[in-house]
């Protein structure tokens, strides 16, 4: 058990004494630090003479009590009233914590606030678009600055690697949207449209927008992640010194990237989903693996894949932006990695999504319904 | 008086067990360490003892190991081979409790401060004094922040900022602060002159010693600086061929005919450190300009 500080009252020379006993540690001086604390009642001098060992806490409680009563220190050892005179200089009164206003104000301040910082950022996300294109732009008239290595290394990354993945996943979405279209369609007889329904909505719509899912998560993550950790090493800024444009030498490649490889992998996502339809048609409703596609020839119209093509580059777009914009916005501690990263990701998703449904209504308007 | 109640209410907050005693006059002693990375041998038969009450400076050229070895020593990386004794206790084979009563009782100030950048630097300071000292009034756990603060050398409006506001310099003294926190009678300082300029060097080191005196402090200091050596250090070790190969005061170094020590210590930067008149222990280093 450990010895704790502890206090007695004594009378001395016609002067209420406080004579403190037992090691002086910030280990021994929690009951000791309370008692006083609330100690009601007046005392002239602290007796320190049957202490036994001091450190700065100790040394601190029994000034910060001196202080209080307007007590005298007497019999400090050498070592006490050395520590007593440094905790002495250190005295403060300064907070902890930032100054913070009341909740009233710090509502509508907060709002305020992001309201704001929502005009600036989509001004900003626009100018960063716009900077992408022109220096986009600028590689036609230099082709010679343009950093096939790197291009082809994000190829890799944001294309290749989520081969696995994005078909697995495009696979299950097939058989889900074939089983349960499937059930209901059989209700009145219809099962056979189960084709015209997996066909088309995959090539349409869920082949691209799922995709645009999978790789915002993955390539839109990991795009703010690694430029953002770039921005707070100063990695960025070395390159700039260097003369080389971050621009051109980060971000294109991966802009680039996302909007070469969606098209391709939200037309195999397509495929493998079709697949998927197929395989458990073929297992559940008796319609035979090579009928179905077949059938899928006949039933959804070349537009639909056309649908398809066009969203998917447009989607790339957005993910590479969204991705590299927070990334590149990163300022200050490993913290903001993380929040910029989950923002890049939102605001992909999230803009996909308004933008496939605005793409939604327009292809029908102009009869590609 | 209600001291009981408080008494009762402290003890069963507290950890208990914490405070092993320990008089001896080595609070360090290491023998036959041998650490590896793979392949790579980092040290081999490696003996060290520090004195109680000293500054120790380890100096060794890059990658010899130094920052390796107080890592074996505050348990982060465990050795291959030989003891390493902390307060008298072999710190591989303990207990997590009894790792807990030798943590409560040292500090570490890693090369770049390492405070935690989601807390302000006082709440940083508050950090092992909550994880420790449970017991411990609130209050009086923010009146420790707010002395260790400006003890370690910061304005006292430091203690609400965030690390991130902080200049490589303030970062140091406020990973300073947080080492400081248990009133440790071990201080482990890794490089903490290296990227400072000279000034703030020099009165990182006065604070230094400065504390080390007043607080009774051990320190091992890992360093590259030989401002630094010549001006706090009682001792010197030197390691290098994976091991401590001289251990003592800078004089006693000189006369040592190793060429590494050599090399280090009468080479052009040792040369100009020593031909300085007031180089020693002198506390007034603030003038000194280094390198």
């Amino acid at each position: 058990m450990r010895e704790w500080a502890a206090y007695s009252l004594e009378e001395k020379a016609g002067r209420a004494t406080l004579v403190v006993t037992g090691p002086l540690l910030i280990s021994t001086i929690g009951a000791l630090d309370r008692e006083l604390r609330a100690f009601e009642g007046h005392v002239d001098v602290i007796d320190l003479s049957r202490v036994g060992a001091v450190d700065t806490v100790g040394a601190w409680t029994v000034l910060h009590f001196s202080r209080e009563q307007d007590a005298e220190i007497v019999g400090a050892d050498r070592q006490a009233s050395r520590l007593l005179k440094a905790v002495e200089a250190a005295r403060s009164s300064a907070a902890l914590l930032p100054p913070r206003s009341r909740l009233t104000l710090r509502v509508p301040e907060t709002v305020g606030k992001y309201v704001v910082e929502f005009g600036y950022g989509s001004r900003d996300m626009l100018g960063f678009a716009g900077h992408i294109m022109v220096s986009g732009l600028a590689l036609f008239i230099h082709p010679s600055r343009f950093r096939s290595k790197a291009v082809v290394r994000q190829f890799e990354l944001v294309g290749v690697s989520a081969l696995f993945i994005i078909g697995l996943m495009s696979f299950l979405i097939g058989i889900v949207i074939a089983q349960q279209g499937a059930a209901q369609l059989q209700q009145f007889g219809a099962e056979i449209y189960t084709i015209n329904l997996t066909g088309r909505l995959s090539v349409r719509e869920l082949g691209v927008l799922m995709t645009a899912i999978m790789v915002a998560g993955r390539s839109g993550s990991s795009f703010a992640a690694q430029l953002g950790t770039m921005k707070l090493t100063e990695e960025v800024d070395a390159m700039r010194t260097i003369g080389v444009s971050p621009m051109e030498a980060l971000v294109l490649p991966r802009v680039i990237a996302a909007v070469v490889m969606m098209p391709l992998l939200g037309f195999y996502s397509a495929g493998l989903s079709i697949i998927g339809g197929a395989f458990i048609a073929s297992l559940t409703l008796n319609i035979p693996f090579h009928t179905f596609l077949a059938r899928i020839q006949e039933v959804v119209p070349l537009y639909d894949v056309w649908v398809g093509l066009i969203k998917a580059p447009v989607f790339g777009m957005i993910i590479g932006l969204t991705g590299c914009y927070q990334g590149m916005q990163v300022e200050g501690n490993s913290e903001e990695v993380g929040l910029r990263t989950t923002l890049a990701v939102v605001q992909a998703i999230f803009l996909v999504i308004v933008l496939d449904a605005f793409f939604a209504v327009f292809f029908t308007e102009v009869g590609w319904g | 008086m209600s001291e009981a109640p408080i008494q009762e209410k402290v003890e069963a907050q507290a950890i208990d067990n914490l405070e092993p005693d320990f008089d001896g006059e080595f609070p360090i002693v290491i023998e036959g360490l041998r650490n590896s990375f793979g392949e790579q041998v980092v040290h081999e038969g490696l003996d060290l003892k520090v004195k109680r009450g000293e500054v120790l400076g380890v100096v060794g050229g890059s990658g010899s190991g130094k920052s390796v070895l107080m890592r074996s020593i505050i348990g982060l990386q465990v050795p291959d081979q030989g003891t390493i004794e902390v307060f008298g206790r072999n710190i591989a084979d303990e207990s997590a409790r009894e790792d807990m009563a030798i943590r409560s009782r040292w500090g570490v100030l890693f090369q770049g401060g390492a405070l935690f950048s989601t807390l302000t630097v006082g709440e940083n300071v508050e950090v092992p004094l909550k994880q420790f000292y449970p017991e411990l009034d609130p209050e009086l756990m923010h009146e420790i922040a707010r002395y260790k603060v400006v003890l370690s050398g910061l304005p006292a409006d430091a203690a609400s900022k965030y690390p991130a506001e902080l200049s490589g310099g303030m970062k140091k003294r406020a990973g300073l602060a947080r080492a400081l926190a248990l009133d440790p009678e071990l201080l482990f300082l890794d490089e903490p002159t290296a990227g400072l300029d000279p000034i703030g060097a020099a009165r990182f080191d006065e604070l230094t010693r400065n504390l080390a005196d007043t607080l009774g402090l051990t320190v091992f200091l890992i360093t590259h600086d030989l401002d630094t050596l010549y001006a706090i250090c009682d001792r010197v070790a030197v390691i290098a061929d994976k091991k401590v190969i001289a251990v003592g005061t800078i004089p006693e170094l000189l006369k040592s005919d190793h060429p590494w020590i050599q090399e280090y210590f009468n080479g052009p930067r040792g040369r100009a450190v020593q031909a300085r008149p007031e180089h020693g222990k002198s506390m007034d280093s603030q003038g000194q300009t280094g390198e």
